[in-house]
């Protein structure tokens, strides 16, 4: 039993066919890059996932329960969302940002308790973030509002998380910070889902990479075993070179373009 | 803002709210001594004959306390439904009378009057057309891309224009000797007209909706985060903010119908809440509500006393409204961004 599979997942807008018969498993506790150009349907697989669009056809399962049949709450117990940029209008406090992740535990007025304010506390903690606690959501870095939204998801109690390119918008510190929490976030059993266009932030967090092309699957498995010089050439149409190098006590893989026709 | 200070800047407005209600029942055209009520409208105490003690209750209990009430649960209504659909279309820039509501409702409930004589129509059609206004400002803020926060306000704004042309229409098609000054009047909006039975009918669904607002603030909180965030919450954003709408409306409607068209309450209200107390609608919504009836109830005070003739409440509400506002403008840029 895989915590989410997806058999033959077709999506169109229209006429226009954004996913074609896409199938795959995910296993517990891996962190999942999906990758692909522009376009490709990249962002359209995670709203399917999410259930925001209905499929044209296929299925996506989570654990054993076709998404269809759960009920929003339950999905939100299960799947937790960080999207891509958040279009805060009100300036909530951060701490009450967080605390809406436990919105699917609430009664129905939606009411957060005391004890729930001290879990999304607790998630800041753990994220390293909470000197923004009292925070305007809307004044804090771009990086500070990922982070909040991640912490969000954890007092969510999800097992899955689900994120539209988690890194854009940051800059190179905060990109990096970002990484190692959602490595640390994987080893504590968290399934996790990325978007992103950076193979190498693929090769750094994640156990598994999926090559999206024009909504065709091109490549899946092991993000070493996947990503090279020649399914990057597939992926991107650009020549790229994989380097290894020693970094602390690891051994990280780096792509480097190679510019030749210039 | 912490529970505390909440609840203290709670009981500090309710304080005011009393004193205001129990002052404006003794002020007016006809001059009532300010212990007229507290002593049970005693002749002794007060030191008048008796027959102007029964005039003064009569006055109280009939005209001014339903009059009272209806201006203070019409400014809680329109101020709450504003901090509503601020949140729930995740704009702070929109309001009842922005999003065609007030003029909606008005074009229902002037072609109710003109078509039946009973007020039960005109309310219900004032709602319908209400729900409709909103519905295609939403529509076509949905239909065209672009700048979600302007593309509704240009929604409002053509279903707000649309409706208040259809108006236009109906006043002139309005028998001028006794239909049209009685729609014209009631348009500028003003309570003078209010009946106690109309009004007693009316404020009670009115209040269930303002609490029923106020028990759905932490859906308001959820729903201003945007929907796909809301549904991955577990929120099912069409349902309630289908049932928020209507509950809005209906509200709105129902000032619409018993004192014509009143703007600026729910746009100026909710943003004078969010300067005391933050975003949050769990706090904001109440806050709102209290501060709009003193609001309109200390407006339609002046309304009724200050001048010779009565003004209607919405040429005052707009008068005062306009500088108001660009003093709240001005404190809040930051606050939008």
């Amino acid at each position: 039993m895989y915590p989410i599979s997806v058999e033959n997942l077709s999506f169109a807008w229209g006429k226009h066919k954004v996913l074609d018969s896409v199938s795959f498993n995910i296993e517990t506790g891996t962190v999942t890059s999906i990758l692909g150009p522009n376009g490709s349907g990249k962002t359209t697989l995670l709203k399917l996932l999410m259930g925001f669009y209905t499929p044209l056809s296929g299925h996506i399962l989570l654990g054993n329960d076709d998404l269809k049949s759960l009920d929003l709450s339950l999905r939100a117990k299960k799947m937790a969302y960080v999207p891509q940029r958040h279009s805060a209008v009100f300036s909530y406090r951060v701490l009450d940002v967080v605390a809406l992740g436990r919105i699917p535990y609430s009664n129905v007025f939606c009411k957060i308790t005391n004890h729930d304010y001290s879990l999304a506390g607790n998630c800041l903690n753990q994220l390293g973030i909470e000197h923004l606690a009292e925070r305007p959501y809307t004044e804090i870095s771009g990086g500070e509002q990922q982070l909040a939204l991640i912490a969000r998801a954890l007092v969510q109690q999800a097992e899955i998380l689900i994120m539209d390119e988690p890194v854009s918008g940051l800059d190179y510190g905060n990109q990096l910070l970002l990484l190692k929490q959602l490595r640390r976030l994987a080893r504590s059993g968290i399934t996790c889902i990325k978007t992103t266009h950076y193979p190498e932030h693929a090769l750094w967090t994640s156990d598994r990479a999926i090559f999206l092309r024009e909504g065709k699957i091109i490549a899946a498995g092991n993000s070493v075993d996947i990503i090279n010089s020649e399914m990057l050439k597939k992926l991107y149409n650009a020549d790229i070179k994989i380097l290894e190098s020693e970094a602390g006590s690891h051994k990280m893989r780096t792509c480097v373009p190679i510019f030749d026709d210039i | 803002m912490t529970h505390t200070k909440f609840r203290l800047t709670l009981v500090l407005l309710i304080a005011i709210l009393v004193i205001i209600t129990y002052v404006s029942l003794h002020i007016g055209t006809i001059k009532i001594p300010m212990a007229a009520v507290i002593s049970g409208f005693d002749a002794q105490t007060l030191g008048i004959s008796h027959e102007s003690a029964l005039t003064f209750k009569t006055v109280i209990s009939e005209i001014r306390l339903p009059r009272v009430l209806t201006a203070l649960l019409c400014g809680a209504a329109l101020a709450v439904s504003g901090a509503a659909y601020q949140s729930m279309f995740m704009n702070p820039l929109v309001s009842p009378a922005l999003l065609g509501v007030l003029s909606g409702s008005a074009f229902g409930a002037a072609l109710g009057m003109l078509l039946s004589k009973s007020m039960f129509v005109a309310q219900l059609s004032a709602f319908v057309f209400g729900i409709i206004a909103v519905g295609a400002a939403v529509f076509l803020a949905r239909f065209f891309p672009g700048n979600r926060l302007i593309m509704l306000i240009m929604g409002g704004v053509i279903s707000s224009s649309l409706f208040t042309s259809l108006l236009s229409a109906i006043t002139f098609a309005a028998d001028a000797k006794n239909e049209l000054p009685a729609i014209v009047y009631w348009l500028m909006g003003g309570f003078s007209a209010v009946s106690s039975s109309a009004a007693y009918v009316v404020l009670p669904f009115m209040m269930v909706g303002i609490i029923i607002i106020i028990t759905m603030s932490g859906y308001l909180n959820v729903l201003s985060m945007g929907d796909e965030e809301a549904a991955s919450l577990g929120i099912n954003v069409k349902n309630s903010r289908a049932a928020l709408i209507v509950v809005t409306t209906l509200i709105c409607s129902l000032t619409v119908a018993l004192g014509g068209m009143i703007g600026w309450v729910g746009l100026m209200i909710p943003h004078i809440a969010r300067m005391i107390c933050g975003p949050d609608n769990r706090q904001l919504v109440p806050l709102s509500a209290l501060i709009g009836a003193i609001y309109l109830l200390f407006v339609d005070n002046i309304c009724r006393t200050a001048f010779a003739g009565e003004i209607p409440i919405g040429i005052m509400t707009s008068l005062m409204g306009v500088p108001f506002f660009i003093l709240v403008l001005s404190r809040t840029e930051s606050r939008w961004n």
